[in-house]
């Protein structure tokens, strides 16, 4: 009896595997195939020559991927900066000062997180059109900076557990308040930054709308953007297509393989609140 | 806390220049400057989109023109009665469907990985790995699975189900389930890490002396983790409704919302952005919104949260 049940959870859990896998392993196999060997082929066979990078060149050449991955590290680094000192700040005066209105504000922020960011872009998009930021990269960057609250949380959550008594005795050496911040709080949230940096790092790397519809314009192309142009005028090429998903993947996978841990620690706090 | 010394005797300029300074230091001091830049984004980019999507929801507008008409309550009439628009309602009833499944193989292999296995974080990296890839990456390989002569239907020849091979994104009667299956894919693993965390931070010591007690691994998942990942349960349930109305991506990317497909969002995308009807898209976001927040509000009432509060 143990025996079986022992063999049905390894069974499940290679299956589930097998499952999640094999959509992938394809695409990696037909991204190594020549034309005539995809033609040739089935999709379940391996390419005959696991060096034949020659799809990942037509792939980074026609598909301009170098200017994608240049245009969303550019975002990734600007909107992931702002987030920090945003959420920082924001964090530090609820958590830190008494003052009118903070219940009120901790209330605006609470209800904010519950509109879906996606049901308001018809209007947000009037916005960022009157602010003349509609095909620029700056519309990406205040959307990610302005559209994100899980970060606040995670800081608010972290600042409580930073004794007060550290803030008090900087006073008492005649720090300011922004001192404190900068000297104290700042270096002392270092884990709550990463946090924040590695989940909404992956989600700007994979977002897809905010970039569709917000810049327009080829030399505006983020990974996401660049990588949907393929499904035009590439048709039925689908060994480039597969090459250029595969580059898409790989930051990701090798990210994940560094960074796991602090990704599922990221992952729950992010999600729970 | 904010003790200033001043000295009250002090020549009158010296005392000047002192207050200037003094208004100068309660400027770095105010809690306002800190919380500014996070309020201000916070209104421009989520409190008054919502307040306008309001008022372009009881218009008729282009987007363009700089007058809009007012149109009274005409455009929710054609939200809640237009076939067109009522049938991208019942489409989210796929991807809803397709959550429950979702949820049932989370929680399976969260609860199985719990107990001791080997290779244990391999499996845990593979079943979790597929939520964090791009969206676009995803919405390509899975357009690879399902074309014709693809590799789903490869290996349903393999197996000796060839004649069960369709268009799977063609066909109008299987693309959702088609693309609720990809949903299902992609987002598995975010629900079964979020178990799997509610599972291990109950104390193992109430493992062991339950054991010691004779309880059997039924026993201890019906007793013990049932009731300590309950409202993450609960939580996951909620969050699919409104995720399953919120679906855009997979099915945009995948079929531009052809063959029947098209999903509330992506209708609203286009009625927007395509056709231009912005009080039109206003209603239907105005509509899903509010749905959400009554979700919201049941969930809280359902589920009163038992964490702490933020100040």
């Amino acid at each position: 009896m143990r025996l079986v049940a022992r063999t049905a959870k390894y069974a499940s859990l290679v299956g589930a595997s097998v499952m999640v896998l094999i959509p992938l392993l394809v695409v990696l196999f037909a991204s190594f195939k020549t034309r005539q060997e995809y033609d040739a082929t089935g999709p379940l066979t391996p390419p005959e020559n696991w060096l034949n990078l020659a799809n990942f060149a037509t792939a980074w050449t026609d598909g301009q991927m170098l200017r994608g991955f240049l245009n969303t590290t550019l975002i990734l680094a600007v909107s992931l900066a702002g987030t920090v000192l945003v959420g920082t700040l924001a964090a530090y005066a609820i958590n830190r000062f008494a003052f009118r209105f903070k219940r009120l504000i901790l209330g605006a922020f609470l209800v904010a997180a519950l509109v879906p960011g996606v049901t308001t872009q018809v209007a947000t998009y009037q916005i960022v059109k009157s602010m003349g930021l509609v095909n620029t990269p700056w519309s990406a960057i205040v959307l990610f900076m302005g559209t994100d609250i899980i970060s606040i949380y995670i800081f608010l959550q972290f600042m409580q557990s930073i004794p007060a008594s550290l803030d008090q005795a900087a006073m008492i050496d005649g720090a300011s308040r922004f001192t404190i911040y900068r000297r104290v709080i700042l270096p002392l949230m270092k884990p709550a930054i990463a946090t924040v940096v590695i989940i909404k790092g992956i989600a700007v790397y994979n977002e897809f709308y905010i970039p569709f519809l917000y810049m327009r314009s080829p030399e505006l192309n983020v990974v996401s953007t660049a990588l949907f142009k393929f499904k035009g005028p590439f048709g039925a090429q689908w060994e480039t297509i597969a090459a250029c998903t595969m580059i898409v993947i790989i930051p990701t996978v090798v990210i994940f393989l560094f960074l796991q841990r602090f990704i599922y620690n990221g992952i729950t706090a992010g999600a729970t609140k | 806390m904010t003790s200033q010394v001043i000295d009250g005797a002090r020549p009158a300029s010296a005392a000047r220049r002192a207050t200037g300074r003094l208004t100068r230091r309660r400027f770095w001091q105010s809690p306002w400057l800190y919380v500014a830049p996070a309020l201000i984004l916070l209104v421009t980019f989520t409190y008054v989109p919502v307040g306008n999507m309001i008022f372009y929801s009881f218009h008729r507008w282009d987007g363009l023109s700089p007058t809009m008409e007012p149109a009274g309550l005409d455009n929710y009439v054609r939200v809640f009665t237009d076939e067109r628009y009522r049938r991208v309602f019942l489409i989210s009833l796929y991807y809803f469907a397709a959550s429950f499944a979702q949820i049932a193989i989370a929680l399976y292999f969260a609860v199985i990985l719990s107990f001791d296995t080997r290779f244990r974080n391999l499996f845990k990296g593979i079943l979790f790995f597929p939520y964090l890839l791009n969206s676009v990456a995803v919405g390509f390989v899975f357009l690879y699975l399902f074309q014709p002569d693809g590799t789903l239907d490869t290996v349903l020849r393999l197996v000796g189900l060839g004649e069960h091979t369709r268009h799977w994104l063609g066909d109008p009667d299987i693309a959702n389930i088609s693309l609720a299956g990809t949903s299902v894919w992609r987002f598995t693993g975010l629900n079964f890490v979020l178990f799997l965390g509610a599972i291990q931070s109950i104390p193992g010591e109430i493992y062991e002396a339950a054991e010691i007690d004779g309880a059997n691994r039924w026993h201890q998942f019906r007793h013990i983790i049932a009731p300590g990942i309950r409202r993450i349960i609960s939580l996951s349930f909620i969050l699919a409704i409104s995720g399953s109305l919120a679906v855009f991506e997979i099915p945009f990317i995948m079929t531009g919302g052809a063959n029947g497909t098209r999903t509330f969002v992506v209708q609203a995308y286009e009625t927007a952005f395509q056709f231009r009807q912005i009080g039109l898209a206003s209603a239907m976001a105005v509509a899903l919104l509010v749905f959400v927040l009554i979700l919201t509000w049941i969930q809280r009432k359902v589920l009163p949260d038992e964490e702490v509060s933020l100040t």
